[in-house]
């Protein structure tokens, strides 16, 4: 079922399809599409040209650079995206540390960094996790000493992603021991290039390399890079999460993987006959589409919810779950299409580098298995799932 | 747009809510089940009263006008509390064939339903037709200036109580073809028409209807001959969203109770509630019915802008949708509720009952699933 979109909402779209058309260079569209991974280079010579259109930033306020764009806008913009093979926008500068800076940085902080963001001229990373607090996170341990004008910051950060390519990390920190966890807490941005960050790479199951460990040895911090107020970290790093919002549901990117799907399964033969035509499969696709369309729905609900000030209770957690089920159904599905061609391990095929080679079995073929093995990844990131029915089960229910 | 709701939708759901509340708890439901007919006719007058029976019908019917999304509304909170009047069969399978098979005969026929002086029944299902819109083996054959109707009608809504019947029956073609499909009005004491009437497991009321031979006037016909189909299939549409967010309210209501009982009930010294186990399953159950009111009222909305496939394609979504979560949500429900979840004397069991019931209505999930996938 399609939405029957207003006129204006219809133009807008055709405009989104006509910018893309033209603007979106080829040789990325066709990495995306293909499933091989985008090179740091990929990702910003994009985020420029959707900055050099004024569409980097949907979501922030007019006057700091958004687009100021209707819920269905924003929407429509995200499908549009997905649907012409544009990488996702990154989202640890812009979407992440920039509302968090809005809100609670100072006005030398708002001037520093968010204009850079917006021109994708800095690439954040998100240093929150460690090796010994994830879904726990507030019992992190990376310490944060006072030395004058600078805080001496040592730790271990986990599963930071992109950190290979980042110059900037929003970093939680221990500033205080007493009290609760929660407390002593405080919201560090640490230039990457400091001395003693050094970034190990971590190999994933699909052998990926996008995860890092950061250490930290005595860096020094200077104490104009803290956002707001000492010790009041958590604060910060909870109205961060509120602003992922929608954003993770990602329903563009997986009606992008629906369409993906549907061709393979058809030029995929099943007893001789197309596997689209599988019963059992083909149930099992209109399951995962109708999900999808459930899914939407409650994005966009929520979407006019919070543009018409109504509020937003636990649907970013409801959000959480189902759209990452989705895509790993998605995924669990692409990798079945191609039957024993999901055997042979050919990351060559799909590095960011190229490969001159034709791969083993089809084209499509040798990126769907790692893909379904990278997205085991999305129920554990974010708050896992279970986490999130916690949230749930607090917030809503009262249990 | 069906995502958010004006001032006049949040009042009509409100008002819906308070009045239900005040008369329609599970003891009064109780109370009215037991009563002559298994519902109750003050009830049903005073919704005549409240405009309620108004409400989706049109305005050059004697209606209100109301659209889908504020038929779903109310729909919603009759689902929260049960509800057994036969709104169903009269309002949105009744009036709604009756406006869509010949407009200028609603104008005549439809105030008096409005007014709940006259109940309804869409006879349609046979013993063989399963889901299948089309499959009409009931036959209607010309009987000098008027029509001769036989054939076997099987779980009829409210078919026991209806002043009036609208019947289906073929007046030409093949038993499954979509044309030659006719609509018949026939008085409930017709000549010929018998009625075997039962209450249905979930506390509403039904009848196989036979048709022996029933003469009827050349009045009887309602629309044109043979273009009954696309009128069947677009009120089933709607019927199927209708049914799915008094789902959506069953669903909502089943979840209130569950994690009432989890914070009630105590096990090992302490609540149930505080077993995380349980929670997540709770949680679960209230995802279900969060996505199934999204997707429901995106549905509703779909079925006054849309038309022909997408119009369809809409209601097989809704309906494959709270077809498969109304079952979880009620098998889970009675299994966190343990031994009183089995009891009569517990709502849960009923909210149970009335949700897998409107999964076998109009088209179980797996049948919607199929169709939802054809259509797309």
């Amino acid at each position: 079922m399609e939405f029957t979109l207003s006129p204006q909402d219809e133009a807008f779209r055709q405009e989104v399809r006509a910018f893309l058309a033209e603007k979106l260079p080829a040789d990325i569209a066709e990495k995306t599409a293909s499933g091989f991974r985008l090179a740091k280079e990929d990702h910003v010579r994009w985020q420029k040209i959707l900055h050099e259109r004024g569409w980097m930033a949907p979501n922030w306020p007019v006057e700091h650079g958004g687009t100021g764009w209707t819920p269905m806008q924003k929407h429509v913009f995200d499908e549009e995206c997905a649907l012409a093979g544009a990488p996702m926008v990154i989202p640890f500068g812009v979407t992440m540390v920039a509302p968090v800076i809005m809100k609670f940085g100072n006005d030398v902080q708002k001037q520093r960094f968010l204009p850079r963001i917006l021109a994708s001229d800095d690439w954040w990373c998100q240093g929150y996790s460690e090796p010994g607090s994830g879904s726990d996170l507030a019992s992190l341990r990376t310490k944060a000493v006072r030395d004058g004008d600078h805080y001496i910051v040592n730790g271990q950060k986990t599963w930071t992603t992109l950190a290979q390519h980042a110059d900037w990390m929003f970093t939680l920190v221990r500033t205080g021991d007493s009290g609760k966890p929660q407390q002593g807490i405080s919201f560090l941005l640490i230039d990457m290039t400091s001395p003693g960050i050094s970034v190990h790479p971590i190999t994933t199951i699909d052998g990926g390399v996008e995860i890092n460990s950061v250490f930290l040895e005595d860096v020094r911090v200077p104490v104009e890079n803290r956002v707001g107020e000492e010790d009041q970290g958590w604060t910060y790093a909870k109205y961060l999460l509120g602003h992922e919002r929608t954003s993770i549901a990602a329903v563009g990117r997986s009606k992008a993987q629906l369409r993906k799907l549907k061709s393979i399964a058809r030029s995929e033969l099943a007893d001789g006959r197309p596997l689209i035509e599988d019963s059992d499969y083909a149930r099992r696709l209109a399951q995962i589409e109708l999900d999808l369309l459930s899914l939407e729905s409650l994005v966009l609900r929520t979407l006019y919810a919070e543009s018409e000030g109504r509020p937003v209770g636990a649907e970013p957690s409801f959000l959480k779950i189902k759209g990452t089920q989705v895509q790993q159904n998605l995924t669990d599905l692409l990798m079945e299409a191609i039957g024993p061609y999901a055997a042979p391990f050919q990351p060559e095929a799909f590095r960011d580098e190229g490969w001159n080679e034709a791969p083993v079995g089809p084209d499509y073929a040798p990126a769907l298995a790692p893909l379904y093995f990278n997205w085991r990844k999305a129920s554990i990131y974010g708050g896992s799932n279970e986490i999130q029915k916690n949230i749930i089960a607090k917030m809503v229910l009262g249990l | 747009m069906s995502f958010s709701l004006s001032d006049d939708q949040q009042q009509l759901a409100e008002s819906v809510n308070r009045f239900l509340t005040d008369k329609y708890a599970f003891d009064q439901r109780v109370r009215i089940r037991a009563g002559e007919g298994g519902w109750s006719r003050q009830i049903w007058a005073q919704f005549a009263e409240l405009g309620w029976l108004a409400l989706p019908i049109a305005e050059d019917h004697g209606g209100l006008g109301g659209s889908s999304v504020d038929l779903a509304l109310m729909m919603e909170g009759f689902g929260r509390a049960l509800l057994v009047e036969p709104y169903i069969s009269t309002i949105v399978l009744g009036a709604e064939t009756v406006a869509r098979a010949d407009p200028e005969r609603a104008a005549d026929l439809l105030p008096a339903i409005a007014e709940g002086q006259k109940l309804l029944a869409l006879a349609h299902g046979e013993p063989t037709s399963r889901f299948d819109q089309h499959r009409v083996a009931a036959t209607a054959t010309r009987d000098g200036e008027g029509w001769r109707l036989d054939g076997t009608k099987a779980v009829v809504l409210h078919g026991d109580c209806a002043d009036t019947v609208i019947v289906t029956a073929r007046t030409s073609g093949e038993v499954a073809d979509r044309d030659g499909i006719s609509l018949f009005l026939v008085p409930s004491d017709a000549a010929g028409l018998t009625r075997r009437a039962y209450p249905t497991i979930d506390g509403l009321q039904g009848a196989d209807i036979s048709l022996d031979g029933v003469t009827l006037g050349p009045e009887a016909l309602l629309g044109p001959v043979g273009d009954g189909g696309a009128v069947i299939e677009a009120v089933l549409d709607r019927a199927c969203v209708a049914v799915s967010a008094e789902a959506v309210g069953a669903m909502a209501a089943t979840v209130d109770l569950t994690t009432d009982y989890l914070k009630t009930r105590t096990q090992f010294g302490k609540p149930l509630a505080s077993f995380q186990v349980l929670q997540h399953r709770a949680v679960e159950m209230l995802s279900e019915a969060e996505f199934a009111r999204a997707l429901c009222y995106r549905s509703a909305g779909a079925m006054d802008t849309a038309t022909g496939p997408a119009r369809s394609r809409a209601a097989s979504a809704i309906k494959a949708e709270v077809g498969r979560a109304g079952k979880q949500v009620g098998e889970e429900a009675v299994q966190l509720h343990g031994g009183m979840g089995m009891t009569e004397e517990m709502a849960v069991g009923h909210y149970f009952k009335r949700l897998r019931l409107i999964d076998v209505s109009f088209g179980n999930a797996a049948h919607h699933l199929r169709r939802f996938q054809a259509l797309g």
